[in-house]
């Protein structure tokens, strides 16, 4: 017996029943699956092509992108909140978490802000190191930044390079902080401490040799086919959209306007170096490329300058109150108060050993207000909103993160673009998660 | 009291914390909130070495330290200020009801604004060709926590042109968190303006989709508000707990 609404066929499985019938043929029949192939797609946030936990849903026709959103906060780590449970000078220990690639902007962005708010300013000395630092740094995200977008498009030698460039930054960063990352050097006032013996040479022979490892950047990716394919006319945005979308960095400077904090907005002494803003006038990928390694070349510049000039000093604010948690001295047992000091507060002076008290107990305290203070990061504008309630914590840290901001691009980068061209895409955005998440 | 920087103190002075400063027998005022009608800004602060209760024998427990309130600026503002307001003054005929407060503090300028003024005044600031605020640099939020308008949301805007900086502030209160978006001019404020919703639970009308950005999306509550509850929260290992931050006795 046959069902005229459930035919049935019999196959090596057993027979199986179909539903057809009344005027569902018509109602379907214009549906093809093979031609209107329209997928969503989810990638991320555990996937090694999207920089990190950065999630990415695309909406896809084929191999088009038709539609993508971009999902964060997975990283969120509430760095912002927990630094007003913390005192000002231990704001700096959480802050420099933030965007791990670029610590010493972190560290600075804020401590700028802060010296602001006490209306201070660090001795000249340390504002040189800070440069010093920031410019290395500089060198050292960019590294990581050609090194991971290197391997997401498949370039593998850009990438073991590109590490093997960045480990001679962070050898630097060790000798100079004694970490790697996540340093906690650049502190309310100065920073923690004078640069190790023998900075000069060492931090010399590192600038020629950060100029062989760029020369060799040059050598390898400028001219190679693939990866000129992979980067021109991908990712395009203009000086329009960056401006409206906030984007700032690179982004801003390879769309063509010279937008850099260091030369419109200069602080710590930057106006008075020589150095280029190197822009370029696609807006793609490939002239984030080629603005990024420009401005490395810039960046040892500036440290080979920073050297010439740095002089004998202080190297942090004379007010004790402020200096306390820097005047520290390397004893058998590691870094900590010096001999005289414990001396003085154990022995001889009870009003010494309140002052130790009170401050490490408490730190110092800022007087009320709100500042916005902002650095120039290898991703673009890094601003910190700090406000102080007069305590001896901040009372709202909220960070400007460029990751955060420039991210918001990626949509209108790769829409109407292939799906393989969203990698490249974001790569060139170059986001940190954690300053993207904080 | 005085920053560290009016006073750097000797090593061997006297206490940072001067008799003069102490009000041994203030009680507490029983509400804050009608103390601070004008414009209040910053926390009150009490007690002094996080002691509460009766192991305070230093009477330095009533001690009450006033909510700071910046202050009203005065002409001239100095700087680009005064080119700002004035053209502000010029290109939005509503100014004066609209800047409720002018504050120049540490060399930046600060309007305070009515909300139902805020895309209209960001609109001249953003159109005007003396103007020219073309970068919205941040939106933010901040909990005055105990004011009558607690929560504040501060935009940074950027002008590229004439490389100035201003913030605008507006408050609302909780039980009307309502505030106009700035996401059809700065479309940049749409992940920002989200934060802040997400972080203090700013409402920002006509905002495109004004969902939870960093937190969990079915997370209860905002935590950057200034009395959300710190710690406390289960940990999915064998039953353990973790002490909220404010509850551990250095925090106090």
């Amino acid at each position: 017996m046959t069902d005229a609404y459930a035919p049935s066929r019999a196959t090596t499985e057993g027979r199986v029943y179909n539903l057809t019938g009344g005027d569902w043929d018509k109602i379907v029949g214009g549906h093809d699956p093979i031609k209107d192939e329209r997928l969503v797609l989810n990638m991320g946030p555990q996937h090694p092509s999207t920089h990190g936990v950065l999630r990415l849903v695309l909406e896809l026709e084929g191999e088009t992108v038709t539609d993508a959103r971009v999902v964060v906060g997975y990283l969120h780590t509430g760095i912002e909140k927990n630094t007003e449970y913390r005192n000002w000078t231990q704001g700096v220990t959480f802050l420099t978490r933030a965007d791990y690639l670029s610590p010493f902007y972190n560290e600075t962005v804020y401590c700028l802000g802060v010296e602001r708010l006490l209306g201070i300013e660090a001795p000249s000395r340390a504002q040189l190191i800070r440069v010093l630092m920031m410019e290395i740094n500089r060198l050292s995200s960019h590294w990581v930044w050609l090194a991971t977008g290197g391997m997401e498009l498949g370039a593998l030698t850009a990438m073991t390079n590109g590490f093997r460039a960045r480990e001679k930054c962070l050898d630097i960063f060790e000798f100079v902080t004694g970490l790697r990352m996540n340093h906690a050097y650049v502190r309310p006032g100065g920073v923690a401490q004078d640069l190790p013996e023998g900075y000069d040479e060492r931090i010399r022979a590192f600038v020629k040799d950060q100029r062989v490892e760029l020369g060799g950047v040059n050598k390898l990716l400028h001219g190679q086919p693939i990866w000129v394919n992979r980067l021109k006319d991908v990712g395009w945005i203009g000086v329009e959209g960056c401006i409206a979308l906030g984007i700032t960095g690179p982004l801003l400077r390879a769309a063509g306007l010279p937008w850099d904090l260091r030369k419109t907005e200069p602080y710590l002494g930057y106006e008075t170096f020589d150095f280029e803003v190197p822009t370029d006038d696609r807006g793609d990928s490939w002239s984030r490329f080629v603005v990024r390694v420009a401005e490395m070349w810039e960046s040892c510049k500036i440290i080979e300058q920073v050297l010439d000039r740095l002089e004998p000093g202080p190297t942090m604010h004379d007010d004790p109150k402020i200096a306390w948690p820097a005047k520290l001295s390397l004893g058998p047992d590691g870094l900590g108060n010096s001999l005289e000091h414990v001396q003085k507060i154990m022995a001889t002076s009870m009003e010494s050993l309140i002052h130790h008290f009170k401050l490490v107990t408490e730190g110092f305290r800022v007087p009320p207000g709100q500042v916005y203070s902002k650095v120039e990061s290898p991703r673009g504008e890094l601003g910190a909103h700090i406000v102080s309630d007069g305590g001896t914590r901040p009372y709202r840290v909220h960070f400007r993160e460029p990751s955060f901001i420039n991210l918001q691009g990626v949509a209108t980068m790769s829409i109407g673009g292939m799906i393989a061209d969203v990698i490249a895409s974001v790569a060139s955005i170059d986001p940190v998660m954690g300053g993207c998440d904080r | 009291m005085g920053g560290p920087v009016d006073r750097p103190v000797p090593e061997d002075s006297a206490p940072e914390q001067s008799a003069a400063d102490i009000q041994r027998a203030t009680p507490p005022p029983e509400s804050t909130i009608d103390r601070m009608t004008d414009s209040p800004y910053g926390t009150e602060q009490r007690g002094m070495f996080g002691v509460a209760g009766s192991g305070d024998t230093t009477g330095f427990g009533g001690l009450v330290r006033e909510p700071w309130t910046a202050p009203t600026a005065e002409r001239p503002y100095g700087s680009y200020f005064d080119d700002i307001v004035d053209a502000l003054f010029e290109a939005y005929p509503d100014a004066e009801a609209a800047i409720t407060k002018v504050v120049v503090d540490r060399d930046e300028l600060t309007l305070h604004i009515a909300r139902e003024h805020l895309t209209g005044v960001a609109t001249a600031l953003r159109n005007d060709p003396s103007l020219r605020f073309e970068l919205c640099s941040s939106v933010s939020g901040v909990d005055y926590l105990g004011s009558t308008n607690r929560l504040h949301s501060v935009a940074h805007l950027t002008s590229m042109t004439y490389r100035r900086r201003v913030r605008l502030e507006t408050s609302v209160s909780v039980e009307d968190p309502h505030l106009p978006s700035l996401t059809g001019l700065y479309p940049g404020a749409d992940w920002q303006e989200r934060e802040t919703y997400d972080m203090f639970g700013i409402i920002y009308d006509g905002h495109p989709s004004l969902t939870r950005i960093l937190m969990p999306d079915d997370w209860d509550g905002h935590p950057q508000r200034k009395d959300y509850p710190l710690g406390g929260i289960p940990v999915q290992y064998k039953g353990a707990t973790i002490p909220p931050p404010d509850e551990r006795r250095a925090y106090k």
